[in-house]
């Protein structure tokens, strides 16, 4: 550029431009998931903050090793490496070992995201791409939970947190025996109403007391911080409203059909990581449609696929899997809903 | 199914009675108009002026003065070449010193008229006959607007007596007149529909006749109420003419979005305007005919907006056409040049010019000039891949996917752009390059495959033509096929596929 610093300069209109860049909207995004990784500390104490702090080095390492290997130039500077790292530490239990943590980091930005190319090129959201990494290698520790707002959280670790690596955790029971109060099952939400039955009130649910992974139990404050990127135009609001209208729809009808064995809308919607992942995976812009008209197919693929999962599929939750085939149906999506020319002959809109 | 639900749902909007009249899509650009409220200037004459044969989409114009002659303030200079093309007239009293190379907008070197201005030179023009427009046919008035010399001024330059003849078999209902002026920066048109109100209706009153349209519909975007409010006044009383306030967006002035926000007709893809009974012209085209055409007189000047952080007196000046780039910015206050970019137009579809000798040409609107800090910033920006945000697609107002166009360009699939996502049917706005946050060139990009497609094109009609009369050749040696009766043609060979 110093070259050319004396003349005058010649540049292909547009001359102007809107001055959102890249960085700008995930840095927003990184500012919107803050208050949802501090409530989890506040819920879950020092455990959780070992927890998002391993996820999210282990993700900016692994960046930064791949983006030197491939030459790219530091990339940790468009921040979506550090999205990716709060988004795993949030769908993960608190009690979660850290050296797993750090697995499912690079595995994250390794599976998810190095693998087909990097930012933009991604087809799976790269968090849940580390998410479903663990989900297979280590089953027991990542459905293992501890409760909320458990006595001298902030001043001891979860005794999980420091397993070795490659050691089995040592089982909870005695721990919990000795700082909860009795009753605790140790199970979600979904899971005791998948094999108790048991639906939790919507007021357990919205005020976090219920168990959990950190980014599970606080509807209402992800909510807040989705309107937010929403009101800046930092995420594409359809997808979440797509995500949770269909998905609010269907749990609507089964509960219709016998409210018996299907509990009302607002468990399914408040359970669970759907609001997470409607508000803040669901809307990566890497993998969901550029269309309009796709992006409420992907929404509501979403929506469906989550219930159908949690109603007749074997796993207590769905939204992780509902998410990545609602990726991998991106390209098929972009492809059909190709916006209407302007003026385009034959068909009227 | 979904999709045809949705889009009906979404277009439902345009239809309440209450909404603001407007099309699909489009960005919102800070304006930064601040020369709108200052009333238009005069600048004077520049000592020398140079005035490119080609100011117009056609044919150049023919010279009909020699070397060393003296010319009167507009005076004919230059004559139409057939119908598309139009005349020049003599922006000042002068003598005719060179007809030669000159740098121009165009190209680095266009045929040029160079007139040396004599110091005495008046304002007044002392060429023309006045006409009786009321006697005249449409026909008549289509060739005295060739006369005039008049161009689209909103831009295109494209030659207004042929905008105005309407296609054989069509026929015009409406004239639309085009004072959006969308682009950031430019308020020529605004001081114009403020000052020249009376020459506007009187303008549009000729171009109704020229084209047979019964109504007109003056569309001024929202944002220029005192635009709208002077037109307003002014308005003959059998209610012919109207005036719409649009949505204030970008690019509310391209004619086929004007149309759908005033008319909310959708013109053919590939299509023009006639096809639905409208014909679109500026507000500064038509008020300057409504002067020039009962006069008879030709186009020696027309308002520029010269504007931006790099000049110190901004302002919408009347500037004789053929005035070099230099003059006008010396006379609007820009000391220093170096280290600025100097764009002819608007911000968003302008182009930079790299020499101050280029003169102000019939189609100039605007004279932006950004200092280093704007460019600084521009520059700094960082390229990312496509990460799939769609703000493109929610942009472009033509409904293509520049997001799609642009990973094609990126791997130089060039007809798959054209055949499957509509290139031919980007009109250049820039709408996507403006909003992408990736910083990706869509536009530039798109711009460079169509010209790809352009010469690929041209070059398979060289080689048809080739192998035509390389058939016709080889024709008298195959003597026993060639006098088949009725001598069917041989098959022509499928051209070569188009890749080089
Ligand atoms: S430049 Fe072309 S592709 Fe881009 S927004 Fe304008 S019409 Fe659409
Ligand atoms: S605006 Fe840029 S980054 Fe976003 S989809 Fe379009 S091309 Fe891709």
């Amino acid at each position: 550029m110093t070259g050319k610093s004396r003349r005058i300069e010649l540049r292909a209109a547009p001359h102007v431009k809107r001055g959102v860049n890249v960085e700008t909207i995930m840095l927003h995004v990184v500012l919107a998931l803050l208050p949802i990784a501090g409530f989890s500390v506040i819920q879950y104490g020092l455990s959780a903050l070992a927890l998002i702090m391993a996820t999210t080095v282990s993700c900016l390492l692994s960046e930064r090793l791949f983006s030197r290997l491939s030459g790219q130039g530091n990339t940790l500077a468009d921040w979506s490496a550090t999205i990716t790292g709060l988004l795993l530490a949030l769908t993960l239990p608190p009690s979660f070992p850290l050296w797993m943590a750090a697995v499912a980091g690079f595995a994250a930005i390794a599976l998810g995201k190095v693998l087909f190319g990097g930012l933009g090129y991604n087809v799976f959201n790269p968090a849940l791409v580390g998410r479903a990494f663990v989900q297979a290698a280590f089953p027991v520790a990542i459905t293992t939970w501890a409760p909320a707002f458990f006595p001298g959280r902030f001043t001891g670790f979860i005794p999980t947190t420091f397993t070795m690596p490659l050691m089995t955790p040592p089982g909870l029971a005695e721990w919990l025996h000795q700082h909860v109060v009795d009753g605790f099952t140790g199970a979600t939400p979904l899971a005791r109403w998948k094999f108790e039955n048991h639906v939790a009130s919507a007021g357990d649910l919205l005020s976090g007391v219920a168990t959990a992974s950190a980014g599970e139990t606080s509807a209402l404050l992800i909510l807040a911080c989705g309107l937010y990127l929403a009101a800046r135009k930092f995420m594409d609001w359809r997808i979440p409203v797509a995500v949770i209208g269909s998905a609010a729809l269907v749990a609507l009808a089964f509960h219709l059909v016998d409210p018996g064995r299907y509990p009302a809308p607002v468990f399914v919607l408040l359970s669970g990581g759907l609001m997470l992942g409607a508000v803040f995976m669901a809307t990566d812009m890497a993998t969901s449609p550029v269309t309009a008209t796709g992006v409420w197919i992907y929404g509501a693929v979403i929506g469906v696929v989550t219930v159908m999962i949690r109603y007749f599929g074997g796993l207590t939750e769905g939204v992780m899997y509902a998410i990545l085939i609602g990726n991998a149906l991106v390209p098929l999506i972009d492809q059909y809903t190709q916006p209407r020319v302007f003026g385009a002959r034959g068909r009227k809109a | 199914m979904t999709a045809g639900i949705l889009s009906f749902l979404s277009s439902f909007g345009s239809h309440l009675p209450f909404a603001r009249k407007t099309f699909a899509r489009g960005v919102h650009p800070a304006s930064n108009k601040s020369t709108a409220g200052t009333p238009l200037r005069r600048m004077p004459f520049a000592p020398r002026m140079i005035l490119p044969l080609a100011q117009h989409i056609g044919k150049p114009a023919v010279p009909t003065i020699l070397v060393g002659q003296e010319v009167v303030r507009g005076q004919l200079i230059a004559r139409a070449d057939g119908f598309l093309s139009v005349p020049l007239h003599a922006p000042v009293d002068g003598v005719v010193e060179a007809i030669e190379l000159m740098p121009s907008a165009r190209g680095p070197w266009t045929e040029s008229i160079v007139i040396r201005t004599y110091e005495a030179s008046t304002q007044e023009v002392r060429w023309g006959e006045p006409r009786d427009m009321a006697a005249l046919t449409p026909a008549e008035i289509i060739q005295a607007i060739q006369d005039t010399g008049m161009v689209g001024l909103g831009g295109a330059a494209f030659p207004s007596h042929a905008k105005l003849t309407v296609p054989k078999g069509r026929t015009i209902h409406t004239l639309v007149v085009n004072g959006c002026e969308c682009e950031p920066y430019l308020t020529c048109d605004h001081r114009i529909m403020v000052e020249r109100t009376d020459d506007l209706i009187q303008g549009i009153r000729y171009a109704m006749r020229a084209v047979g349209a019964e109504k007109a519909v003056i569309g001024v975007e929202d944002n220029k109420p005192d635009a709208v409010a002077a037109i307003r006044a002014r308005l003959p009383a059998d209610g012919s003419i109207t005036v719409e306030a649009v949505e204030t967006k970008y690019p509310q002035g391209a004619e086929k979005m004007l149309i759908k926000s005033a008319l909310g007709l959708e013109v053919p893809a590939g299509g023009l305007p006639s096809e639905v009974g409208v014909v679109v012209n500026n507000v500064g085209t038509l008020a300057l005919l409504g002067r020039l055409l009962p006069s008879g007189q030709g186009l020696t000047e027309r308002v520029v907006t010269v504007t931006g952080p790099g000049i110190s007196r901004p302002g919408d000046y009347w500037v004789p056409i053929g005035t070099p780039m230099r003059h006008v910015l010396e006379w609007a206050g820009a000391e220093d040049v170096t280290e600025r970019e100097i764009i002819l137009g608007g911000p968003m579809m302008g182009q930079a010019i790299a020499s101050l000798d280029v003169p102000v040409t019939k189609g100039v609107s605007g004279i932006l000039v950004f200092d280093r800090r704007d460019i600084e910033t521009e520059s700094a920006r960082k390229t990312y891949a496509c990460i799939k945000c769609g703000e493109c697609v929610q942009a472009c107002p033509m409904g293509l996917n520049p997001s799609m166009l642009g990973l094609l360009a990126a791997s130089s699939e060039y007809d798959r752009m054209g055949s499957g996502y509509h290139l031919g049917d980007c009109f250049e706005c820039g709408c996507c390059t403006y909003v992408c946050p990736s910083n990706i060139p869509l536009v530039q990009q798109f711009r460079a495959a169509k010209g790809v497609l352009r010469d690929r094109a041209e070059a398979v009609k060289s080689k048809l033509e080739l192998h035509e009369s390389g058939e016709r050749f080889d024709f008298g040696h195959k003597e026993g096929e060639g006098r088949k009766p009725g001598g069917s043609r041989h098959p022509i060979n499928p051209p070569p596929s188009a890749k080089p």
